[in-house]
């Protein structure tokens, strides 16, 4: 039997497709983009060697710089917010709404399956000043208020994209979490309960407590999602005003297709792999801290 | 004491249901209004004249069609070959026995984190040298690679909890180990199988950073980048068919997602207590 299981040939026809397209697309491609990072120019110029005058323009250079804050900005508050929430409906589901929670959960969920580009168009009308006055800026007249251009202002801008993808992944985050939560046994909450502990102690000294794994999961994957952010971006407000909402991603394509310097392009592009590499091991680190410290 | 609970529980469930519902019943009401409705009516208004042309002009007019097809022809071949190669690799790294298949299966997970960003550019020369640019290939190409990693990785996390017996039964039985795989091992996981699929298709369905690179002319925009440039075809904003192009996409992706509800759901929740 083990040596049907472990047959070099077998392992290789099944193995092999994947491993072929996977190695052809993705890992060569990493080591030979890491190679541009030292040349000047692009596909149809082709390249010199420029050594690492990629990276020195990269440190001095402004944009990349604002480009670097808005991306660590939106990541740390996108991941935050888009978990937080997410545990709080996932709270919701299990505790308040109980066995009733799966229309809810349904209907909140609907928003992540939408195609980002409809999303981002949508909240661009709903938002918007001129032409024509979007539902929100009709509201804040109704208050009395004056309407705002959401898109002439870098602060505005952020904070509308924030809420897009609030709104587009909550349901995501919950559902997630929700499918941690619902394993926590019940006759141990009731019980701690019926000792007389809180809602408030409950929640901080037992729930969370028991949900950290996949809570630890969540975070991870929400900010390697949103230290990749493109789609969003590019659709509601294509890094504008100016480039006061232009993350890496946006940076290096704009850098590499719009003004044809790869080599440039390559080093940001170097640039945003290690941060989402540096916030993986961070994270998992400080998360193996806290378990071994209680 | 329970209705106490209740009351603020049900305020919150109906404000959120609100936040999700009504941009998307705006949409829908936005898609059947003229433009003259657009520009001097308040935005809450309802349709006067229900407009139904605008449909047909965002077909037509506004080349949906075209995008759509090319949207189908990128991403189901790359979800066959996703589903297929992926399925297959997670058979041989956890149901098969031989040294080095965890180094191999952390080389895969590396493939998750990596932005798409770091392999554009070697891919984009690499076309354009050997001729695929002008057409859809370069997409179906990428697409498949991108969507391995995570296959992989969850189909091998579905094998692991199919005892192995199984398959030894089968080659006691006189099946090659390829035919298992194909007669007992795909079947077993059929509806993991379905579930990453279903996954992946709303990953690459919506994708623009990929489709934005290799689609360099009109005529191949998928569904996504075609969407992104709908405004720029008209000159200036014809709200009607943008809004019911918009519709399209969004309520054609709600449909599929309502059809295949319950399977997600379970799907999700599996994934995640196993992750």
């Amino acid at each position: 039997m083990e040596r049907v299981l472990g047959d070099k040939k077998t392992i290789l026809m099944l193995l092999g497709p994947a491993l072929l397209v996977y190695t052809a697309v993705m890992l060569i491609p990493v080591f030979v983009s890491l190679g541009y990072a030292f040349f000047d120019g692009n596909a149809i110029t082709g390249f010199t060697w420029t050594g690492t005058d990629n990276f020195r323009r990269l440190f001095h250079d402004p944009d990349a710089r604002s480009a670097l804050w808005f991306t660590l900005k939106y990541a740390i508050i996108l991941t935050t917010l888009q978990v937080g929430l997410g545990y709080g409906l996932a709270l919701l589901y299990v505790f308040v709404l109980k066995r009733g929670s799966a229309l809810v959960r349904t209907l909140i969920f609907f928003p992540v399956v939408l195609p980002t580009v409809a999303v981002a168009l949508l909240f661009q009308k709903f938002f918007e000043i001129a032409p024509q006055e979007g539902p929100v800026n009709s509201f804040l007249n109704l208050l009395g208020g004056s309407s705002v251009d959401f898109f002439g202002n870098g602060t505005h801008a952020f904070w509308v994209i924030i809420l897009m993808d609030l709104w587009r992944s909550a349901g995501f985050y919950g559902v997630l979490l929700y499918a941690g939560l619902v394993d926590i046994p019940e006759e141990m909450l009731e019980s701690a309960r019926l000792e007389g502990a809180s809602t408030y102690r409950l929640v901080r000294h037992m729930i969370i407590p028991l949900s950290m794994p996949v809570l630890l999961s969540a975070v991870i994957f929400s900010i390697n999602g949103t230290l990749k952010v493109f789609d969003s971006v590019v659709a509601l407000t294509n890094g504008g005003p100016g480039n006061a909402t232009t993350p890496l991603t946006v940076y290096m394509f704009q850098t590499s297709f719009s003004y044809g310097q790869y080599g440039y392009g390559a080093s940001i592009a170097l640039m945003l792999t290690m941060i989402c590499l540096l916030f993986t091991i961070f994270i998992f680190r400080s998360a193996r801290r806290d378990v071994t410290e209680s | 004491m329970r209705n106490l609970r209740t009351l603020p529980a049900k305020i919150i469930v109906v404000v959120l249901l609100v936040i999700v519902v009504y941009p998307l019943v705006w949409l829908l009401l936005g898609s059947f209004k003229t433009q003259d409705e657009f520009l001097n009516d308040p935005a809450w208004s309802l349709p006067h004249h229900w407009q139904f042309s605008n449909y047909t002009d965002a077909w037509t007019t506004g080349q949906l069609s075209t995008y759509l097809r090319n949207s189908v022809i990128a991403v189901f071949p790359a979800l066959a070959f996703i589903v297929l190669f992926g399925t297959a690799a997670g058979f041989a790294l956890e149901v098969m026995v031989w040294r080095g298949r965890n180094a191999v299966l952390l080389v895969f997970l590396i493939g998750i984190m990596v932005p798409g960003q770091m392999i554009l550019l070697p891919l984009f020369t690499t076309y354009f040298q050997i001729g695929l640019t002008g057409s859809l290939w370069p997409l179906i190409i990428t697409y498949t690679a991108i969507g391995l990693p995570l296959t992989v990785f969850m189909m091998a996390s579905y094998f692991r909890a199919v005892p192995r017996e199984i398959f030894e039964a089968a080659v006691l039985d006189g099946a090659s180990m390829i035919r298992a795989f194909f007669t007992v091992g795909f079947p077993l996981v059929r509806n993991a199988v379905f579930t990453v699929a279903l996954v992946q298709f709303f990953f690459l369905w919506n994708d623009l950073l990929i489709a934005l690179t290799f689609t360099n002319s009109s005529d191949l925009r998928t569904i996504q980048v075609g969407l992104l440039n709908f405004t720029g075809q008209f000159g200036q904003t014809q709200y009607g068919p943008l809004f019911a192009a918009i519709c399209i996409n969004v309520f054609g992706a709600l449909a599929l997602y309502l059809v295949l509800n319950q399977k997600i759901m379970k799907g999700l929740a599996g994934g995640a207590v196993k992750g």
